[in-house]
């Protein structure tokens, strides 16, 4: 089982690179925004960042590049498609993910820690946490207002497709603990299948002791975990 | 060849947060007549083509596949016949 991290330029690829690589100690590759083939992974991850400077549209640019379409026929076929940050917002404008981002309600770029309710636990990338478990994740963006037509919110909630929600510490839906006013409070929604996975919140961020939290980690591991893949003592997550 | 300028617009019932902080930047330098702002983006795109219906059919193509959000925007476009 390969995971592989795409480098746009202006994506903070290296971190997901490294969680996967050092903190985890399983195999990843790096693809280039150009790649035409993508032969020999599983599980492919769309990094957070600013991919080509975020001109046009945050994730416009580099969901038209060669790779972009490749990664399309990969997820139809079933492949483990993972989008954080600006990765979701590629998702996004690929139309893998259903909906769009529109600028935080308050205009501001938000850059703190949240807390996230887990509302599917049985996808490939969620299944290490419980239902309805609160955790905490760090975000960073200016463009995470999540938006979707009233009858599309109503499909996602019928499919089980949305994945986490802005909450308070109490796992709270209020509007208080929405940071950048996404309907719903939805921080990260999964397409009908459960194979690709776009969320706001950056889990590589927290996925390491030193940081001061390792409730991120516990996202890549649950990818192994559904490959079956027992992950080596000392980095398994604190529970 | 054809020149083409596009005119991209969030969509009605859209917030548009940014057209409304300009609108109270506006209000606090006293233009208190402006009764409401939106903010759009504009783009002008060279292109060469048969003919007109060809660059209207390829133009509508590139706006729904990058220039625009369909989600969010909608978009007008206004198509002349140039020199080059």
């Amino acid at each position: 089982m390969r995971f592989g991290v795409v480098f746009f330029p202006g994506a903070n690829a290296a971190d997901c690179y490294y969680v996967i690589d050092q903190v985890i100690g399983h195999p990843v590759s790096p693809i280039q925004p150009d790649e035409r083939e993508l032969v020999g992974f599983d599980c492919i991850i769309l990094p957070g960042g600013f991919s080509y400077g975020d001109y046009l549209r945050a994730g416009a640019l580099a969901g038209a590049t060669p790779v972009a379409e490749q990664i399309a026929d990969f997820a139809e076929q079933g492949g483990l498609v993972l989008g954080i940050g600006n990765g979701f917002q590629i998702l996004l404008n690929t139309g893998l993910l259903p909906g769009a981002m529109r600028r935080n309600e308050n205009l501001r770029f938000r850059c703190h820690d949240v807390f996230l309710r887990v509302e599917n636990s049985k996808t490939p990338f969620t299944n290490r946490y419980k239902q309805g478990e609160v955790i905490k994740y760090p975000i960073a963006h200016g463009e995470g207002n999540y938006y979707i037509d009233a009858e599309g919110l109503a499909q996602l909630e019928h499919n089980g497709q949305v994945v986490f929600r802005y909450c308070n510490e109490e796992g709270e839906l209020v509007a208080a603990a929405n940071p950048d006013g996404s309907v719903g409070n939805i921080a990260g929604i999964c397409n009908v299948k459960g194979n690709v996975l776009g969320l706001m919140p950056h889990p590589e961020r927290c996925s390491e002791e030193i940081l001061g939290n390792t409730c991120g980690l516990r996202l890549f591991l649950s990818v192994l975990d559904w490959w079956g893949i027992h992950t080596q003592e000392g980095v398994m997550a604190h529970e | 060849m054809f020149e083409a300028s596009v005119y991209v617009t969030l969509k009605k019932g859209i917030l548009d947060p940014e057209g409304k902080a300009v609108k109270n930047s506006l209000s606090s330098m006293g233009y208190d007549q402006v009764e409401e702002v939106k903010t759009g983006r504009f783009f002008l795109l060279k292109l060469k083509a048969q003919d007109r219906a060809t660059a209207e059919e390829e133009l509508r193509q590139i706006c729904e596949k990058l220039l625009v959000n369909v989600v969010l925007e909608d978009y007008t476009f206004e198509l002349r016949e140039v020199d080059r």
